[in-house]
Parts: C-alpha cells; sequence; structure tokens
C-alpha cells in the first residue's frame, strides 16, 4: 500500500506501464478514466473538467460519517479548489486493484476514513495545484515562483493574468506529477476545518441515491435467502416442488451447508414463496443453548484464574490487600445488532466467466476477493459497483451477503440477480457485538485515594470468531479497547491490571460501532463512579486526582465540565452524570442530565459532549457524529438487546428490538477542543461516553446503580 | 392488472392485490426512493402519502389504494428539492447514511400540512421513523425550519 503520493504514483506508473496500459496522456489512468467521469486528471485524486468541475476520487465507503466530503475537503484545499465546483466518485475497486492499490486501503472502519487517509490524499491534491501551477506559467513563459493558485483560479501576480483550472487542466494533465510536495499548514488551510454542507445530501432528499438495494437492471431476478436459524445448524432437506407454481418463482438454490434461497422476478415474490418453502433444518448441538446458560459461562471467567494480559503496573494484589477499604461491582452487557436500516444485499451477475456485483461495502477491496473467491474465479475477473451505504457501523466489513450472491448469481448465467435479506434474517444473521461482563475491584487508602484496580473483562473474543490468526497467544487486543495506557486516562492509578477471561460461545460476533470501548467505558466509568461515591468525594474531582498524568483526557474532560456547568445549581429533579474515554486516536468526555419520576420513566434532558480528536476536518460533520453517536450508544444502553434461546436469536425485527426514535432524543451540545498535532478518529470515540454519562446521572437521581445493561425493562422507581 | 396513480401518473400493475404497496411502488412501478427497512410498519422507511395522508406503504395492500392518489419522495416537489421539508433539510444537511431520509420527510410534510405549526409533542408524536445514524436533533431543528418556510409560502406546503 502506498502512503506517499511520489512512491504510490511511481509504483502505479510502474505496474501500468507492466500491464500495457497506453499512457495515452503521458500520465492519465486510462482504465480509471474509462471507469469514471471524463477530464484531466492532475495525480490520481482529481479530474478536472473545462467548466471547473473538479472530481475528487474516493476510495473509502460513504456510510453517513460524512467521510466522502471529509476527504474531498482534503484534497480540494491542497489543490486549492474551489468548493462549488467539486464533486466525489469512488475509485473502483478493481482499478485499484489493477494499479497495485494506488489508492490505498479501501476499508472502511475503526474511525480510520480520514486519519489513516490524511497525508496521502492532502498530498494527491498538491500534486494537482503544482501541476496546475506549472502548465499556467509555462503558457505565459513565466517562472513558477510569480503565480499563485486560489479559488480554481491561477494569477500571475506581477500581470495579473488569470487561467481557470478547466483552461489549463487539460495543458497540466500532460506534465510530469512533481516527485515531492509540501502540503499546507494549518493556518494555510482554507477548506479543512470549515463546515462546508455534505456532498451527498441533495441527492439523500430527492429518493435519487442509489444505494445497492435499490439497483435496478434488465433482465434482473431476485433472491430473498433463509440461513439455519441455530448458528453452526445446517440445512437437512427442503421440497421445492411445493412452491415452484408461485407466481414469479424461478428456483430453489441451496447456496451452501445451512443456507437456502428462492430466486424470482421480484423479491416480494420471492420472500413470499420463501415464507411457505418447507424447510428442514439439522439445528445440531448449539440448539439448547441460551442467554442464561451464556450467562453462567462469563461468570466462570470473572474470577478464573488464567486471563490474557490487558496491561498492568505496580502490584494490584498487594494493593488490594493492604487497601483500607474496597470497592466491588459486577457489570453486564448484551449482545447487540447493528441493525442498518438497509439490510444487507447485493447484487450479482455472472458472464462468461466474469463475476460483477452491486454493493454496499465497508472494503470494496474485501468485497472483491469474496466475489472471486465465491465465483471461483482470479481477481482480475471481477468487477465491484460501490454504492453508498444505507449504514455500516461494522456490519458491511464482513462479507457474508456478498458472496452468496455471487453464488447464487452463478446459477442464472448472463442475468443480474438482487439478493435481499429480510428484516427478520438480518436480525437474526448478524456478527453480534460481543456479549460481556465485567469485575472490578478497587482499594483505597484510609482517605480515599485509589490504591490499586482490577478489572476483569470477561466475554467474547471478536479476533477469535472473525480473524484467529490475529491472536496474539491467546489474547485479544481488542478487547482492551479504550483501556491501553493511552486511552483509559486513569494513569495515576498506582497498582493497576487489566485482564480478559476469553469465554466464546457459537454466537457470531463483530466489530459494531465503537466496538469494545462500548463495554470498557461503561464498566469502568461507571465503576469510577461508584468509587468516588465509596470515597464520598464528586465524582468530577476524583477523576481529576486519578488523570494528572493524562492532559490530553484531562483538558476535554475540563471543557465538559464547564459547559455543562458542572457543580452548579440544577433545576429541582434533575441529576448530572459524567464519564470520559479515549479511543480510536481522540479524547472524548460527556455530562448527561436527566430526570426520574416517581414512577421510574426516565428523562435524558440534556447530554454535553466535548471531544478532542487533534485536527477537526469538517466541524459540522463531527457534531453530526457526536450527536448521532449518542442514539446509537443509548439505543444500546436504554433499550435494545440481542438475547438466544434454543440456540438462536429471539428478535426478529424493531418490534422486540427497540431503537432510540426522535421522541427520546436529548438535546446533544457538542464542544469541540481540537488541541491540533494528530488526526483522531470522529465516528466511533464518544459512543463510549453515552451510556456511562447517562447511567452515572441515574445514580444520582435514583441512588440505583444500573449494572446489567439494557435499562429497559429495570425499575427506575423510588424505592 | 390493477390501475395505480403514483405521482401522478397512471401505471398497469400485474401484481397480486396483496402485495404490499412499497414493493409495488419499488419493483413494479420502478422508484426506489421509497425503501423496505422492516416490513412490520416499525421504521418508517416506507412511508409515502395516500391521498395526502402519510401511510406506511410496507403495510398498505396495493389492491386497496387503486382509487387514491399515492405521491413518494419522487414526487413531493417538481425538481425534488424544493417542497420546505427538502429546503429546510439541505439547510440542516440532515442525513447522514440516508436510507430512512425519504420516509422521515414524506412524514414530516404530512405532518406539516395538517399541523403547519407543530409543538414538540406533536412531532415526538408523529415522527416515529427509525433513524440509526441518529439525525434526530437535526430533524428536530429542521422541522422548525421548514414550519417557518412552509407559513412564509404556504402554497408549496402541501403534497
Amino acid at each position: 500500500m502506498s502512503h506517499t503520493i511520489q512512491t504510490g504514483r511511481r509504483s502505479f506508473l510502474i505496474a501500468a506501464a507492466a500491464a500495457g496500459g497506453g499512457l495515452s496522456l503521458g500520465w492519465s489512468l486510462p482504465r480509471a478514466a474509462a471507469q469514471g467521469s471524463a477530464g484531466a486528471e492532475l495525480g490520481i485524486w482529481a479530474v478536472i473538467q473545462p467548466d471547473d468541475t473538479t472530481i475528487v476520487r474516493i476510495a473509502r465507503s460513504e456510510m453517513g460519517q460524512g467521510t466522502l466530503t471529509g476527504l474531498a475537503q482534503l484534497v480540494a484545499d491542497e489543490l486549492d479548489a474551489d468548493w462549488r465546483f467539486v464533486k466525489a466518485e469512488y475509485v473502483a475497486p478493481e482499478v485499484n486493484l489493477a494499479n497495485k492499490r494506488a489508492w490505498g486501503d479501501m476499508s472502511t472502519g475503526g474511525s480510520r476514513g480520514i486519519r489513516m487517509s490524511v497525508d496521502y490524499v492532502r498530498k494527491g491534491g498538491a500534486v494537482g495545484r503544482a501541476m496546475l501551477i506549472e502548465a499556467a506559467a509555462k503558457q505565459w513563459g513565466v517562472p513558477t515562483g510569480e503565480c499563485s493558485a486560489a479559488m480554481s483560479v491561477i494569477t500571475h501576480t506581477p500581470s495579473g493574468k488569470r487561467l481557470r483550472y478547466g483552461e489549463i487542466a487539460a495543458e497540466a494533465a500532460k506534465l510530469t506529477p512533481p516527485a515531492n510536495v509540501t502540503v499546507k499548514t494549518p493556518a494555510q488551510w482554507t477548506l479543512i476545518g470549515h463546515g462546508v454542507k455534505r456532498l451527498d445530501t441533495p441527492d439523500k432528499l430527492s429518493g435519487k441515491t442509489v444505494f445497492a438495494i435499490d439497483v435496478q437492471l434488465p433482465n434482473m431476478l431476485n433472491a430473498a435467502i433463509a440461513q439455519c436459524p441455530v448458528f453452526g445448524g445446517k440445512l437437512k432437506s427442503f421440497d421445492a416442488s411445493k412452491i415452484t407454481a408461485m407466481k414469479g418463482v424461478h428456483q430453489v438454490v441451496k447456496v451452501d451447508d445451512s443456507t437456502i434461497a428462492v430466486v424470482a422476478d421480484k423479491w416480494f415474490q420471492a420472500k413470499t414463496a420463501l415464507a411457505a418453502l418447507p424447510i428442514v433444518w439439522d439445528e445440531g448441538p448449539n440448539a439448547t443453548v441460551d442467554s442464561k446458560q451464556i450467562d453462567t459461562l462469563l461468570k466462570t471467567g470473572l474470577d478464573a484464574k488464567e486471563a490474557a494480559l490487558g496491561q498492568s503496573h505496580g502490584d494490584i494484589a498487594a494493593a488490594l490487600t493492604g487497601a483500607a477499604s474496597k470497592v466491588e461491582a459486577v457489570y453486564g452487557t448484551q449482545f447487540q445488532n447493528h441493525a442498518t436500516l438497509e439490510p444487507m444485499n447485493c447484487t450479482a451477475k455472472w458472464d462468461d466467466g466474469k463475476i460483477e456485483i452491486w454493493v454496499g461495502s465497508q472494503n470494496g477491496d474485501a468485497s472483491l476477493a469474496a466475489a472471486a473467491e465465491a465465483a471461483g474465479v482470479k481477481l482480475d475477473a471481477v468487477k465491484v459497483h460501490k454504492h453508498h451505504l444505507g449504514g455500516g457501523f461494522g456490519r458491511r466489513g464482513n462479507q457474508d451477503y456478498v458472496r452468496q450472491a455471487v453464488i447464487i448469481a452463478k446459477q442464472f448465467p448472463g442475468r443480474p440477480v438482487k439478493l435481499i435479506w429480510s428484516r427478520e434474517e438480518d436480525m437474526r444473521h448478524g456478527f453480534y457485538r460481543p456479549i460481556t461482563q465485567c469485575k472490578l475491584t478497587a482499594g483505597l487508602d484510609a482517605q480515599g485515594n485509589v490504591t490499586g484496580l482490577h478489572a476483569r473483562i470477561s466475554g467474547q473474543s471478536i479476533l477469535a470468531y472473525l480473524a484467529p490468526q490475529r491472536m496474539e497467544n491467546g489474547v485479544d487486543r481488542i478487547a482492551f479497547q479504550g483501556w491501553t495506557t493511552e486511552e483509559y486516562g486513569y494513569m495515576a492509578i498506582p497498582n493497576l491490571l487489566i485482564d480478559h477471561a476469553v469465554r466464546n460461545t457459537h454466537v457470531p460476533v463483530g466489530f459494531w460501532r465503537g466496538v469494545n470501548t462500548n463495554q470498557n467505558a461503561l464498566f469502568m466509568e461507571c465503576f469510577i463512579d461508584e468509587v468516588a461515591h465509596a470515597a464520598k468525594k464528586d465524582p468530577l474531582e476524583f477523576r481529576r486526582a486519578l488523570m494528572t498524568k493524562n492532559p490530553k483526557h484531562l483538558a476535554v474532560m475540563n471543557a465538559v465540565a464547564e459547559k455543562a456547568g458542572w457543580g452548579m445549581p440544577l433545576p429541582k429533579g434533575v441529576y448530572r452524570g459524567i464519564a470520559q474515554n479515549g479511543g480510536f486516536g481522540s479524547y472524548t468526555a460527556a455530562v448527561a442530565e436527566v430526570s426520574v419520576s416517581p414512577k421510574g420513566e426516565l428523562k435524558i434532558l440534556r447530554i454535553v459532549c466535548a471531544s478532542d480528536p487533534g485536527y477537526v476536518v469538517n466541524p459540522q460533520q463531527v457534531e453530526a457524529q457526536i450527536e448521532g453517536s449518542f442514539v446509537y450508544g443509548l439505543s444500546s444502553v436504554l433499550f435494545s438487546k440481542i438475547t438466544i434461546d434454543k440456540g438462536r436469536v429471539v428478535q426478529g425485527n424493531f418490534d422486540d428490538n427497540q431503537v432510540m426514535r426522535l421522541a427520546d432524543m436529548p438535546r446533544v451540545e457538542t464542544v469541540l477542543v481540537p488541541s491540533g498535532g494528530f488526526w483522531g478518529g470522529v465516528g466511533e470515540p464518544t459512543i463510549a461516553v453515552a451510556g456511562p454519562a447517562v447511567l452515572n446521572a441515574i445514580f444520582a437521581a435514583t441512588g440505583k446503580r444500573i449494572r446489567s445493561l439494557p435499562l429497559s425493562p429495570q425499575d427506575l422507581r423510588a424505592t | 392488472m390493477m390501475k395505480l396513480n403514483v405521482n401522478g401518473k397512471i401505471y398497469d400493475v400485474d401484481a397480486d392485490p396483496d402485495t404490499p404497496l412499497l414493493w409495488v411502488i419499488r419493483e413494479w412501478v420502478g422508484l426506489t426512493g421509497t425503501k423496505y427497512g422492516c416490513g412490520i410498519a416499525e421504521c418508517g422507511a416506507c412511508s409515502v402519502h395516500i391521498d395526502g395522508v402519510v401511510a406506511r406503504s410496507c403495510s398498505v395492500a396495493a389492491g386497496s389504494v387503486t382509487a387514491a392518489k399515492i405521491t413518494t419522495i419522487e414526487g413531493l416537489s417538481p425538481d425534488g428539492l424544493s417542497h420546505p421539508v427538502q429546503v429546510a433539510w439541505m439547510q440542516h444537511d440532515v442525513p447522514q447514511c440516508g436510507y430512512c431520509q425519504s420516509g422521515q420527510i414524506m412524514a414530516v410534510a404530512a405532518l406539516l400540512h395538517d399541523k403547519p405549526k407543530p409543538t414538540e409533542a406533536d412531532v415526538a408524536e408523529n415522527i416515529t421513523n427509525i433513524c440509526r445514524c441518529g439525525t434526530y436533533q437535526r430533524i428536530k431543528s429542521a422541522i422548525n425550519t421548514a414550519a417557518a418556510l412552509s407559513v412564509a409560502s404556504p402554497a408549496t406546503g402541501k403534497a
């Protein structure tokens, strides 16, 4: 993968030449141009058309998080393009592949979309700007040093002569891209740091955006799918003859050992026929597992001798033995489904040994590889059409639905087949946020200072399920997200032990927005609140004393406390809670204000959230992500859960797996305190503080500690 | 063969009359701005107007609305952007992934048609569509803006 434009460009050119690419304009990219918009290519990231339209190529995926706009801002700023002319388009995964991944990593997760692309996309913009200036200077016969660029215009300063980008781009595209360029300093930024409007908004208001589920192709068929309800179970038999006469039905396809599909003219016909298809499942040994058994399994991890080490310092055993007093608590969270509003779907077409797919994916490269594998063809026989995602949240990093679509489409050569999962299938065949419990023990001295803290996680490992090769001697590093030495914020605790007893179940697990920072921050921040209460100290002051070695965490917490008016009087019946965490390269803290009626009705009235992501590309979009992260995070804390009975998921839709709606939405006030010098993530970090801030406020209101999540239907009535 | 009036155009549709309106709109008529989210009228992604009243089209049989005027997101305004709700949505840059927004916009347009100046309680009670990205805060602000715009030019407030 290329991280600098000079090496990326060179290796690409070598690759293109070796492939006999035929560089017709000297430095253009014939295959990419064939895929994308026509125009003058300046380097590989920008295309400029005669009317100044500036198309920025985007390798990551847009799933709502605003990355498409943010990446375009980064390129356009270095290009000195007028934002009014800027559009964005995806790089096709097969074009990236054919060019030795000149556009870098397509994977979009872990809040990495911008922070891991920032160096090379900015250089890409700067390369384009240098080429435009050079071409203009050449045309005027003046030194480049006398020319400047701004708002898509090159100006020759001494004479005042001007050329629009659209007028000079074709000439510029013929030049050799410079090997080295210098990117702007933050003081020179014109677009980075500005809240420009999203590029994808207009089409999302008119219904024009074509999500993958909306793809319509000539001669297209549709498929509905059923997977064995019990994870690990298999398809035993089915009776296709019962449905083949139904209207529109073409064929029943056995997709794999545990999956069957019905293909029809229309999807609703396929779904209706699937519901009528007699299917016998061999449910296998997991068919007796339920949530109670899983809870019991996890409990065995809380005191187990063996556990994977996250981090430790000092002597925790001595600290706890010698403590004047101890505080201990056990917390637990359930499985969570992503429940993207657009259910899993993919359209595939098998034709003449080649496979073509239309998909919303968090990883275009991985979708291409999955399609090739499922079709049994080489990578270069795959074409991928990337569509905006109707939500991702980690779910669409998995390629299960792509493989299925390809396998089904192979039965219908020359005809595209669109596979759509029903909501029920989507709810019951996810890659769930892992079920987790945690036992926390703190030692205090006679003055109420923390002398030691032990946090023992017991729960399922994402890596053990999804990527066992990434386990390090039985340790899943991801289990400690938010709790690394850089992240957790309480370096001043003199004796510390954080470890993880891996307890795996038969339920598939995966990356869910915020991943394990969700549980870890909730466990730690609710527990620290408990310890502060035991020490009879103010929760904010108590934390401050533990954060003396974490100035960035502390600054963010101070910012949120100030904005929220921590310590100032509140209206009668309103109570506050606070929480902080570090994750995905950023620092976050939140204060929640809640009221709980005598009947136990919770109202979340106000959230103040502060974040330091280093640099901010688009403050409006960072605010939108923070607001949204509270909805997603609080849904899981207040209502949502996936439970298991008879080996299968109980919940099937939004009626029994409730999520937050507008009526539940608290006012969220965002405080951005970017301290500069680093690029932190945005989409996920703040989700971790949503739950604990609210739960700590509930304790302040009711004296009740909610340790088993979700909150609903627990009783908050005054006792 | 059924006849359906969608956005002022008559379509001949050979679907079974009990096929949900959502799927007839998407698969037979070919308009895909109306989305499938749950199929049980929980999420609102499929919201359309039937004779001016908002409905969750996944739970309405197409055969029951052959005499009605159906409006989808594609028919809300001539250019797809000029209905006061769309104008307000643009101003507040509401969408994130955008998948629920057709339904949100249709639900809000109907609410403002019935109650040009909705209270906070009206909004909470009537706008129950699910947004997993969590754009609710901006939706609330945009509703206020749309209400102000609708009052300023009532002629465009209908759909």
